[in-house]
């Protein structure tokens, strides 16, 4: 398999008062292939977020290359960045980051906003037909405030989706949410994943991260172990 | 679920995002409904622009009425007229002294008449006018009217409309005919019941015969002081040459209570100048003329004893109070929209700093700096285009209430059985006339205010780190 994602010699500081250095991320060399489950460990403050930010062009390193489907990211302007989030990447985050003020359907539709396509019906459709695929199809109207976390959490990987990402980054998905609401996160997650989505994701917990295929564990900014977990796949039906 | 079940993703556009003209409708509609989360402090927050708006639409509409009054008022005396007048010399007292007289004669004479038909083609009316307080008698009554001899071209030099029968025509004037005609008030008083045309009135000592009455005019303002208020209403006109013969040139007015009298040939000669007064130059030509009958009329006249008034004197006085009261008007307004768009700017600021994460979801999920800035652009403008609507709004029903106001509240005094006040409050005119171009000009003002003091705002929130946003709490 071709990697899609592969970052070399990757560093990342960050300048306290402006002047003081802190090397978050030392030099890492990490590849994912497409079609991959990733699961990113590691203690707090290893680096795991600001990898995830540079992965989700959303920050840039300061020294190495990022390259994104082989083309090198690290370098391009702000507005090329904010094309490639739009196009290529679909994002999960912890805190779900719906927007309040929108509807199921439209927080689901914010990605095609920002890449210029016509907001026609046929964009509607696959908005609602999303929504129904993570079981909201009756809830096309509500606000996220009126759903609870899981279901939040499920508009936010249904929007994820909507742009038909090469990568979907998530950054603890489940770290709000209780472990049963977890488990069926995590399902669909491996559901989207059988489907040829290749997934990164950030996770302190070893049952979850054991629904990746792969695991790897960072410490102090460099990879401390990247283990593939193809074989001890948590049983589909044990969490039924 | 079944990821192959959805339809295909639309394939994006390259270099999307921004704002197009397509777009625009959209942003406008999600402006409106972010704001429609916060009505009350939308609306607060435009007040200045309200303000501003509805001042500059309600001052500008009683600023223009007023004008198109004063304007009106300078076209009934005739814009091109020159009104030449007699006056009372200052040192009247001392010079009948020394001519031991009681009898103070000065004004013009029908030697000035002479010099002014020197300007041939150039005027091309002239009319002098006698004028005598009178009593006026028919049957058992009786009227204080104003006595005006003149000849023909009066009617039309002061724009004088006729409501029956006929003005005096030339041979009234040529064959010193006892014909008069009535103001409105004068037929009024003398002929309650009957009708004036054909009567005859009695007027120091001679008989008239009523072959016309005037409309009833308003009177003209008197303004500066150069020129009496004048109430046409109460005038009786008769032949000029009717009266030379039987009043005689020469006639001494006797001021009530005092023992001196004074003697005036003619009272005033109006003259029309032949010229357009919508050009610049026929206002000059107009100018012109004044200041050569002025310099005529002193080099002939030892004493002060005449005045010089020329309507179009007071139109560009008018004009001139125009131009000062709308540059007030522009600073109002400028201040008030300032104060406005710093509302604005202010409102805006702290919605950014609250929507600080909404910015960073966005711009995670492909908003560039642009998309951002024209979120909030249009977000600020679109409010204050609102508060300048509601502007308009205001300054409209203010035009439209504020005239009748004084005319409501001396009802509601009548109610109160206060009759002085509500008398005061009937003469209070305010007319108001609605400037379209005025109101263009303020909703356009507010655009821009909108995208000015928005602008700033917008490039904050576009500016924003996307992390820093993303991991910021509310
Ligand atoms: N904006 C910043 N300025 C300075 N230091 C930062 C900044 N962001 C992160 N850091 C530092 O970088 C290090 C790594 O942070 P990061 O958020 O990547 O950790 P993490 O692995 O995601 O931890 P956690 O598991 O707690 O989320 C931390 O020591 C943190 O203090
Ligand atoms: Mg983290």
């Amino acid at each position: 398999m071709a990697a899609i994602v592969e970052v070399i010699d990757l560093f990342k500081d960050y300048f306290l008062e402006g002047h003081i250095p802190v090397n978050v991320l030392k030099g890492l060399n990490l590849s994912f292939d497409e079609g991959d489950f990733v699961a990113l460990m590691g203690p707090s403050g290893s680096g795991k977020s600001t990898l995830m930010n540079i992965l989700g062009c959303l920050d840039r390193p300061t020294a190495g290359q990022y390259l994104l489907n082989g083309g090198d990211v690290a370098r391009m302007s702000d507005d090329r960045l904010s094309e490639i989030r739009s196009t290529y990447l679909g994002f999960i985050f912890q805190a779900y980051n719906l927007l309040p003020q929108y509807t199921v359907v439209e927080n689901i539709e914010l990605p095609l906003v920002y890449q210029g396509v016509r907001l026609d019906q046929k964009t509607k459709d696959r908005c609602v037909a999303l929504a129904e695929m993570v079981g909201l199809g009756t809830r096309l109207d509500h606000r996220p405030l009126q759903l609870s976390g899981g279901q939040q959490q499920r508009v936010a990987i249904a929007r994820s989706l909507v742009n038909d990402p090469h990568v979907i980054l998530a950054d603890e998905p489940t770290g709000n949410l209780d472990s049963r609401t977890s488990v069926e996160i995590m399902q669909m997650l491996r559901e989207l994943n059988k489907a040829g989505k290749t997934i990164i994701m950030v996770t302190h917990e070893n049952d979850i991260a054991a629904w990746a295929r792969r695991v790897v564990r960072l410490r102090d900014g460099l990879v401390e172990s990247d283990v593939r977990n193809d074989d001890h796949q948590p049983d589909l039906t044990a969490a039924h | 679920m079944d990821i192959f079940d959805i339809p295909p993703a639309p394939s994006p556009v390259s270099g999307g995002g921004g704002l197009g003209v397509v777009k625009i409708g959209r942003a406008v509609g999600l402006a409106v409904r972010s704001l429609w989360l916060h009505k009350l402090r939308s609306l607060l927050s435009v007040l200045g622009i309200v303000i501003g708006t509805s001042s500059v639409i309600a001052l500008m509409a009683f600023g223009e009425g007023s004008m198109k009054d004063a304007l009106d008022d300078i076209k009934r005396q005739g814009a091109t007229n020159i009104v030449v007048r007699s006056v009372k010399p200052p040192d009247d007292s001392a010079a009948a002294a020394n001519t031991r007289s009681w009898v103070a004669a000065f004004g013009l004479d029908s030697r000035d008449i002479a010099r002014f038909q020197a300007f041939g083609k150039a005027i091309s009316m002239m009319v002098p006018m006698r004028v005598f307080p009178s009593e006026v008698r028919y049957l058992e009554r009786v009227h204080n009217a104003r006595m005006v001899a003149t000849v023909p071209e009066y009617a039309d030099v002061n724009k004088l409309p006729i409501a029956r029968g006929r003005f005096l025509v030339s041979d009234d004037e040529v064959n010193r005919i006892n014909n008069c005609v009535l103001g409105s008030a004068t037929a009024d008083k003398l002929f309650p019941f009957e009708d004036p045309i054909g009567r005859t009135v009695f007027c120091r000592g001679d008989k008239y015969l009523v072959v016309g009455v005037a409309a009833d005019r308003m009177p003209t303002g008197g303004t500066g002081g150069s020129l009496a208020a004048e109430d046409y209403n109460n005038d009786l006109y008769i032949p000029l040459s009717t009266c030379n013969q039987y009043i005689g040139s020469k006639v001494s007015i006797r001021s009530a209570g005092s023992r001196s009298a004074e003697q005036v040939e003619i009272s005033q000669v109006t003259m029309t100048v032949d010229a357009e007064v919508d050009t610049a130059a026929g206002r000059a030509t107009v100018k012109a003329i004044g200041d050569q009958i002025k310099r005529l009329l002193e080099r002939h006249h030892e004493k002060k004893d005449w005045a010089v008034t020329i309507p179009l004197d007071r139109l560009e006085d008018a004009e001139r109070q125009q131009e000062r009261f709308t540059s007030l008007l522009v600073l109002i307004a400028s201040i008030s929209l300032l104060v406005g768009g710093i509302g604005i700017m202010n409102i805006m600021l702290a919605t950014v700093t609250e929507r600080t994460r909404e910015i960073g979801i966005r711009r995670a999920l492909g908003a560039k700096q642009k998309d951002i800035t024209a979120q909030f652009l249009v977000e600020a403008t679109v409010q204050t285009t609102v508060g300048g609507l509601i502007g308009v709004v205001v300054g409209l029903v203010l035009v439209f209430v504020v005239p009748i106001a004084p005319a409501g509240l001396a009802w509601m005094a009548d109610r109160a059985l206060l009759a002085e006040s509500a008398a005061w409050l009937r003469t209070i005119k305010l007319p108001a006339t609605v400037n379209v171009p005025s109101i263009f000009l303020a909703v356009g003002v507010s655009v821009g205010v909108g995208v000015l003091f928005g602008w700033y705002p917008a490039r904050r929130a576009a500016k924003l780190d996307p992390i820093e946003a993303l991991r910021h709490t509310a």
